[in-house]
């Protein structure tokens, strides 16, 4: 059987919310949850999700072998990264001072204490949880969502590209930083499409309907 | 602009159905939980949460059933709480769609809980939930955390208690005032606020809204990321619109 889009499962967290929603949005489409390098392979698009800590992620995606899988797949399909998967695309992390994948050359940071406070001094939580506006760059993902609609994210650290053209999108927790990446078949959003209501939705169905030019 | 304060309706679900109670007593029938989550999710509900206040054994696993069928129709966080004794429990509500797990008389009886599942699933999603009643006296203001569907005392100071499960890797605290929990005459600010000033992480105001001001009394005045209420909602009193457009009046950032 053809696999049209493989959801990477390396034993992090929850990814039925993930395959629901692509289901909900690509109701003819085959939708596997795999960890399997040879599915990855065979998938016509990847979704590369996330949750926990980075090191744990990173190292239970070594622990499975998906590192070749998930670099070729990079290379020339269409790919969506969401949370912590946005952030293993990029060199480091400061969380465990882990290394990741490399894919996007930038950082990611911790929202830092001292600067977490409003302009008028309230206070603001880490992590940053809730829905927030996101500033779009154009892109075909963002197809028929309004500038500046509210996405729900969830996170204490934030990428920082190192090259402006890869941001497809800001948001601001105090202060702007980069909420999506883009670069040729891949797209990445540090926020919850699957969990961010219509405009989540729209987001995924765009991915699925997604043709990047080669 | 930035972020949205949250605006988050409550289902307490025991055996299959929702209900809402009275200071923690005397249940009433609230219908249909996959209904109303609907329903909710339709007038912009920023995020559900789901109590399962199953006294019995019994009746335990319709919960995760409910959260499958939520999940696969409602897509925004889902918080399950109720009944979480061990990591196996987290593991099993978050692979039946829930996004966040609410952890309460486990965590004081084995705090070591918090920690390992927030080592093994992330502190996004532990919550812990504080059910906190006043010490009554003329000193400083003091509340003591309650268990057990808030029928247990503890000893516990709900402050210290609250900087405790941050450090052991709780991602959010939901905050209970005992004393207003369906008096429905606001939420116990002093309590909120004092959470909200000592935690660096979110706290969800919780207990005793009867009217749309308290709800945000609770951001204003409370200090609160996000509240959370039940009955308002569920006899079709306001909606969640009515409730973020009146938020929205008030000069508090809502998504609408």
């Amino acid at each position: 059987m053809s696999i049209d889009i493989a959801v990477i499962d390396y034993g992090m967290g929850n990814l039925r919310s993930v395959s629901k929603a692509i289901e909900h949005v690509a109701p003819g489409c085959s939708v596997v949850v795999t960890g399997d390098p040879v599915q990855v392979a065979s998938a016509r698009r990847v979704v590369f999700p996330g949750q926990g800590a980075m090191p744990d992620c990173m190292r239970e995606m070594e622990a499975r072998g998906l590192r070749q899988a998930l670099l070729d797949a990079a290379r020339d399909k269409p790919f969506l990264g969401i949370c912590i998967g946005l952030q293993m695309l990029f060199e480091h992390s400061e969380e465990g001072d882990t290394p990741g994948l490399g894919l996007l050359p930038g950082r990611v940071r911790r929202f830092p204490a001292e600067r977490m406070k409003t302009s008028g001094g309230e206070k603001l939580k880490v992590p940053h949880m809730g829905w927030n506006e996101v500033e779009q760059v154009p892109h075909a993902l963002w197809a028929g969502i309004p500038d500046r609609s509210r996405f729900y994210f969830v996170h204490s650290y934030y990428p920082e590209p190192a090259d402006a053209g890869l941001v497809a999108g800001w948001s601001a927790y105090p202060f702007r930083f980069a909420c999506a990446a883009a670069r040729a078949n891949v797209f990445a959003v540090q926020f919850h499409p699957e969990k961010s209501h219509v405009a989540g939705l729209r987001l995924l169905a765009n991915f699925v309907a997604w043709q990047p030019a080669a | 602009m930035g972020l949205a304060k949250r605006i988050i309706p409550c289902l307490d679900v025991t055996a299959g159905r929702v209900v809402k109670g009275v200071n923690f007593v005397e249940l009433k029938d609230a219908g249909d939980p996959v209904e109303i989550a609907r329903r909710y999710d339709e007038q912009g509900a920023d995020e559900l949460t789901f109590l399962d206040i199953t006294a019995s054994s019994d009746d335990r696993d319709l919960i995760l059933h409910i959260i499958e069928a939520v999940a696969s129709q409602v897509f925004i966080p889902l918080t399950v709480g109720g009944g979480v004794r061990a990591v196996e429990d987290v593991r099993r509500l978050l692979n039946a769609g829930a996004d966040k797990v609410s952890i309460n008389t486990s965590a004081v009886q084995n705090p070591q809980l918090v920690a390992d599942a927030s080592g093994r699933y992330g502190s996004q999603c532990i919550v812990v939930a504080v059910d906190a009643k006043r010490v009554p006296g003329d000193g400083p203001l003091r509340w003591e955390v309650y268990t057990h569907g808030g029928r247990r005392a503890t000893g516990l100071d709900a402050l210290e208690w609250g900087r405790k499960m941050q450090a052991l890797g709780a991602g959010e605290i939901l905050l209970t005032s005992m004393d207003r929990d369906g008096t429905r005459i606001g939420f116990d600010l002093e309590l909120t606020s004092a959470f909200s000033s000592a935690l660096d992480i979110p706290v969800i105001a919780s207990g005793g809204v009867g009217n749309l001001d308290h709800l945000a009394d609770g951001v204003t005045i409370g200090h609160a990321d996000a509240v959370l209420a039940a009955s308002i909602f569920h006899y079709g009193e306001f909606t969640v619109r009515q409730a973020k457009e009146h938020m929205a009046r008030r000069g508090i950032e809502v998504r609408l």
